[in-house]
């Protein structure tokens, strides 16, 4: 982790280290129990974009900085790029994919759109992911400690201010009640 | 990133076994939470070719201990430790400085014993393409000349003159914490101050940790007479979720009479290891707080800061930072938990 963005090297394996082996995993994801074989190497986020085509997960930075890539593991927030699949086997992982339950929207989801909490969309799987970690941490009892504890999830199209009100919105807060920052009401421009 | 093998043992005998002389050749890595290991793996810095997952082992918890302090286990997530009932009442210096640091999900998947182990680092660090002694020992250092505006103003040397990013580190230095570590061989404990090193003419080794050795816990002293006047005050250049540019982990005892009892003071982003002095710190005991005597604090403590060029801003930054973090200590105690209060502006 580092805010800093180095450029990337391409590494091509030269070698297969002599126990370099594949490893059998079993995961429940969105509620499937899924048994896979992967190699050491393989990150979380890749299992599920390349091998599981569950595309909704983003790799961004691939480094732990953008949050694009967050998912629960028990129910927990991480991000995906940062642990090995091998790791966590035997977890419970939920994904963006996993979030709306027999065809209705997470609440979340429904007030991002209500919000309009998105511009381009690429960070929304890991923004609502993260909220979903959040809500279930509850640590966040102000509008002020939502921005805060939602600072590991870059929008880079600047929804951060539709991003706060709709996760405050699922949580029931009073809309800027206690903050210092100039709201911005959907539908308006400020001064 | 590079292939490698992996096995994850359950106990901390198997894993001395799997480690066996492979332990000083740097070939093979512990992994617990694995935020700073695998970034810096993807990034071709480290190259391990095995890989140990020590998550099996049993050093997850965090327990009193009979000396009325608390042993946190090396492989709880910092996100436990910073929310644990007992961190929060009896050390809440730690929580705010754990969660002033990375983010909610690095702070879910990083482990206690992996903060302390997390490179000393900067951004040359990172890039392969240039030198760095503490990448490629003898190679040189970017930084001495090149963009410095985040390395270290204390305890540098010629060799690097990078800086050790975490936030909990600098409060467990200021609680004067001290780390249990075991190899195959036996145990030891290790004082907070000794555990990380300043770079001097090796700056490819972080800490006084043996490679074939494993921390198993952080122990904290009975501090609650800390709990009620501590601050982690942390200057950055966005208003979460960055480096430190310079931290202050400020805790006081006051008397009845408002003298200060005890002090506890430490400093991040400053050097190649938090950086206390105790000797100056000492300086505080029995004074009446106030400006005065925090700036002669602050003064005695910088006294042998060194810029660099461009991080020269930081010693002056570090010098009010501690006034005023040593005052807000005076009024009371922040968690850094975002809670709104009359001085919210200061976090």
């Amino acid at each position: 982790m580092f805010f800093y963005l180095p450029e990337k090297h391409v590494s091509t394996p030269t070698f297969l280290p002599d126990e370099a082996r594949r490893h059998a995993v079993a995961l429940r994801i969105n509620g499937s129990d899924i048994h896979i074989q992967v190699s050491p190497w393989v990150t979380l986020l890749d299992l599920l974009r390349e091998q599981l085509h569950l595309t909704g997960s983003k790799k961004g930075c691939d480094q732990g900085q953008c949050g694009a890539c967050t998912v629960l593991i028990d129910g927990k927030r991480i991000n995906a790029c940062l642990t090995l699949a091998v790791m966590q086997n035997g977890r419970q992982i939920t994904t963006v994919e996993g979030l709306a339950q027999g065809g209705a929207l997470h609440p979340l989801q429904q007030a991002f759109i209500e919000h309009d909490a998105f511009q381009c969309g690429y960070c929304t799987p890991g923004q609502l992911c993260s909220a979903v970690g959040l809500i279930l941490e509850g640590e966040a009892k102000t509008v002020s400690q939502v921005r805060e504890l939602m600072s590991g999830n870059i929008c880079r199209c600047g929804a951060y201010p539709q991003i706060t009100q709709a996760v405050s919105e699922v949580l029931g807060l009073v809309p800027n009640a206690g903050d210092t920052d100039s709201s911005v009401l959907v539908g308006t421009v400020p001064s | 990133m590079n292939p490698f093998s992996y096995v994850s043992p359950a106990s901390a005998e198997d894993v001395f076994a799997v480690l066996g002389d492979s332990a000083a050749s740097g070939t093979t890595k512990l992994i617990a939470g694995g935020t700073n290991l695998l970034d810096l793996m993807k990034e071709n810095v480290m190259r391990p070719q095995r890989l140990i997952d020590i998550n099996g082992l049993p050093y997850g918890d965090i327990e009193e201990t009979a000396a009325g302090g608390l042993m946190l286990g090396a492989l709880a997530r910092n996100a436990d430790t910073a929310y644990h009932p007992l961190i929060r009442s009896n050390y809440p210096l730690l929580t705010a400085a754990i969660l002033a640091g990375a983010s909610p999900q690095l702070r879910n998947m990083a482990t206690n014993g992996g903060n302390l182990l997390q490179r000393t680092r900067c951004y040359y660090f990172y890039d392969s393409a240039v030198p760095c002694n503490k990448r490629e020992p003898g190679t040189g250092c970017s930084a001495i000349g090149g963009l410095n505006r985040q390395h270290a103003i204390l305890g540098a040397s010629a060799q690097c003159i990078a800086t050790h990013p975490s936030d909990m580190c600098v409060a467990l230095a200021a609680l004067g914490a001290t780390v249990h570590v075991r190899s195959s061989s036996g145990s030891r404990v290790i004082p907070f101050a000794d555990f990380h090193r300043l770079p001097a003419n090796r700056p490819e080794v972080d800490t006084h940790l043996s490679p074939d050795e494993l921390i198993t816990h952080v122990e904290l002293p009975d501090a609650r007479s800390l709990a009620s006047h501590s601050v982690y005050l942390k200057i950055r250049e966005r208003a979460s979720y960055a480096f430190a540019l310079v931290s202050v982990a400020a805790a006081l005892e006051l008397a009845p009479n408002g003298s200060i009892r005890q002090a506890r003071l430490a400093l991040g982003g400053v050097a190649h290891k938090p950086w206390r002095d105790i000797a100056v710190e000492r300086r505080l005991v029995g004074a009446m707080p106030g400006d005065r005597v925090f700036d002669e604090v602050a003064e005695a403590l910088l006294r042998e800061s060194h810029g660099q060029g461009a991080n020269d801003f930081k010693i002056p930054l570090a010098r009010r930072a501690i006034v005023r973090a040593l005052g807000l200590a005076v009024k009371g105690t922040w968690a850094n938990t975002g809670e709104v209060s009359a001085d919210e502006e200061f976090v």
